[in-house]
């Protein structure tokens, strides 16, 4: 859906999405990587389980809700990735807990 | 990292780092004020300049001209004193001028003796069917990443709506090397006629000369479709293709990635859950803060500066900044104010800057059936409520958004009606044969961001405090 411009001359961060190491960019936000990632990132709503994709990207519609090291409902499209960071596509409603 | 504010007490506090917020901020702490300002994103610029600090897209001509100013005014910031926190979500602002703010996971409070709010614009709902899938996205999230990460629309990607963003954003996606394979303008034919009026201020402003060459830029390159009167999403958990009907003429194309776009509004969450008024905008469609020519809002203290105080564009919002922080300087340090431009010159670039926007707003003005959706269209994304679904409340009693959330739940979803609002609020003054007034808005409340029960349990409270809510 979208790849990244030979304008990107940044340096790498490791992250993982669902235990698998995928490749971001610093300065990255966490919805941005893992749109660039190729990888099936499609969280389900809690209302219905309907898939979805960030929307917005601006901090303003919370489709791009993601569990982040271990922290659910996060709007990734706000949070910069750190190297090793550990994210999960959220599926369903956010877990008490977590 | 986390960073709390300095000081419990500021003389100004501005919201949001976007042309208004960064112009006012800067004004404000140059004049000596103590001056706050606080910002939800990871760095300076607000949408229009978004990543201007950290922006991989260095070479100056992909991203054009007027995105760089932006540097000049963060500079100016950095070189006023005024404190900065990014990564502060804002979620409450009352009468009192008291904040609350999330850092971190934590909430700090501050209290201001003039709040600017520089919130901003968001893009307008574009509810047709199908808006929910993935692949379906604001152009504004795509010219977010292609700012902030230099990502650029690589499958088969279509553009549809409109307005002067839609042009821009698909100038840049070529200049990046991106895949634009047709953009379905939505604009409507009569739209050209009652502009017609409006075309003088319009041809000599600065956007028109710009507005045209990236018009050609574009159409160079790309099949343009225009007087596009219905447009649909479809695909199975995932966009598969977009069907439209253009000059009477019905097509379906495979799709990838569908970038929707027809206009910003204000955002007007914060303000409204502080008391401030505002009114039905019958040229913008949506709900304008009620102002003085400062920029005060009904609420003492309180003013509010750049597209959220009416969609004006980047210009105006960086004038509307340093009029709102003029106002704040003369009613707190009135000797110092004789020191910045005088307001009758912000006023003149103000009007300057305005300029042509009449134009724009009638010839851009969303046409009827790309905001006020039927059947299964979903209206309210996060509790997944249709077109039909508010119909037939109102049918049943339901009448207004704030009935409308005990039937059905419209916007009490994390989103907070951002992307249901307006069209909720039309919908049902349809349905109802009332104006857009008359029906009224969500009654907006504190928090106005979702905060976690933990974050607001672990804020510091006193014995009193305890006392007053405990038994026994």
């Amino acid at each position: 859906m979208f790849r990244r411009s030979e304008q990107d001359k940044r340096p790498q961060v490791q992250i993982f999405v669902d235990g698998v190491a995928v490749a971001a960019r610093q300065g990255d936000t966490v919805s941005a990587a893992l749109l660039a990632s190729g990888q099936d990132a499609r969280r389900s709503t809690a209302v219905s389980g309907a898939p979805r994709l960030p929307y917005c990207m601006m901090g303003v519609c919370f489709d791009c809700l993601v569990t982040i090291d271990g922290v659910g409902n996060r709007q990734g499209c706000l949070v910069p990735v750190a190297d090793g960071m550990q994210i999960e596509v959220q599926k369903g409603k956010r877990e008490i807990g977590r | 990292m986390t960073v709390a504010p300095k000081r419990e007490d500021y003389d100004v506090v501005v919201i949001g780092a976007g042309p208004a917020g960064l112009a006012a901020a800067a004004t404000s702490a140059e004049a000596g004020l103590s001056t706050l300002l606080l910002d939800e994103n990871v760095g300076p610029g607000g949408q229009v300049f978004r990543a201007i600090s950290s922006t991989p897209v260095t070479e100056r001509n992909l991203l054009g001209a007027d995105y760089w100013g932006g540097a000049d005014l963060v500079k100016s910031l950095g070189a006023s004193g005024a404190e900065v926190i990014h990564r502060a979500t804002v979620w409450s602002l009352d009468r009192n001028l008291d904040l609350a703010v999330s850092i971190g996971g934590a909430s700090a409070f501050v209290k201001a003796k003039r709040v600017i709010l520089a919130t901003g614009a968001l893009e307008r709902p574009f509810p047709i069917p199908g808006w929910t899938l993935p692949g379906v996205m604001t152009a504004g999230a795509a010219q977010t990443m292609l700012k902030s990460s230099a990502l650029v629309p690589d499958g088969r990607t279509v553009i549809a709506g409109q307005g002067p963003l839609l042009w821009l954003l698909a100038a840049q996606i070529l200049r990046l090397g991106g895949r634009i394979d047709r953009i379905l303008d939505t604009t409507e034919r009569g739209n050209y006629f009652a502009a017609l009026p409006h075309a003088f201020a319009f041809l000599t402003s600065p956007y028109f000369a710009k507005g045209l060459s990236m018009m050609r830029e574009v159409k160079a390159k790309v099949q343009v479709v225009s007087g596009v009167t219905e447009l649909a999403a479809s695909g199975d958990g995932q966009l598969a293709s977009v069907s439209y009907v253009g000059g009477g003429k019905r097509e379906t194309i495979p799709a990838d990635l569908l970038l929707l776009h027809q206009g910003v509004v204000p955002n007007v969450n914060l303000a409204m859950s502080a008391g401030v008024e505002h009114r039905w905008d019958d040229l913008q469609l949506c709900w304008s803060p009620v102002l003085d020519a400062s920029g005060n809002s009904s609420v003492p203290g309180i003013a509010i500066a750049g597209d959220g105080a009416g969609i004006g564009g980047a210009n105006a919002a960086v004038v509307r900044g340093r009029i709102a922080a003029r106002a704040a300087v003369e009613s707190l340090a009135p000797a110092v104010a004789a020191r910045l431009p005088a307001m009758a010159t912000l006023r003149a670039d103000l009007a300057k800057a305005e300029r042509g926007r009449v134009f724009l707003d009638t010839l851009f003005r969303p046409a009827p059936q790309f905001r006020i959706p039927s059947g299964d269209t979903i209206v309210c994304r996060c509790e997944e409520v249709t077109a039909k679904d508010v119909l037939d409340s109102v049918a049943i009693g339901a009448t207004g958004p704030n009935q409308l959330k005990a039937y059905r739940r419209t916007g009490m979803g994390p989103c907070q009606g951002r992307l249901c609002g307006l069209t909720v609020t039309e919908l049902m003054a349809q349905a109802r044969a009332k104006t857009p007034q008359e029906i009224g808005y969500y009654r907006l409340r504190a928090p106005v961001k979702p905060i976690t029960l933990a974050e607001l349990a672990s804020v510091p409270k006193s014995e009193a405090d305890v006392k007053a809510v405990v038994r026994g």
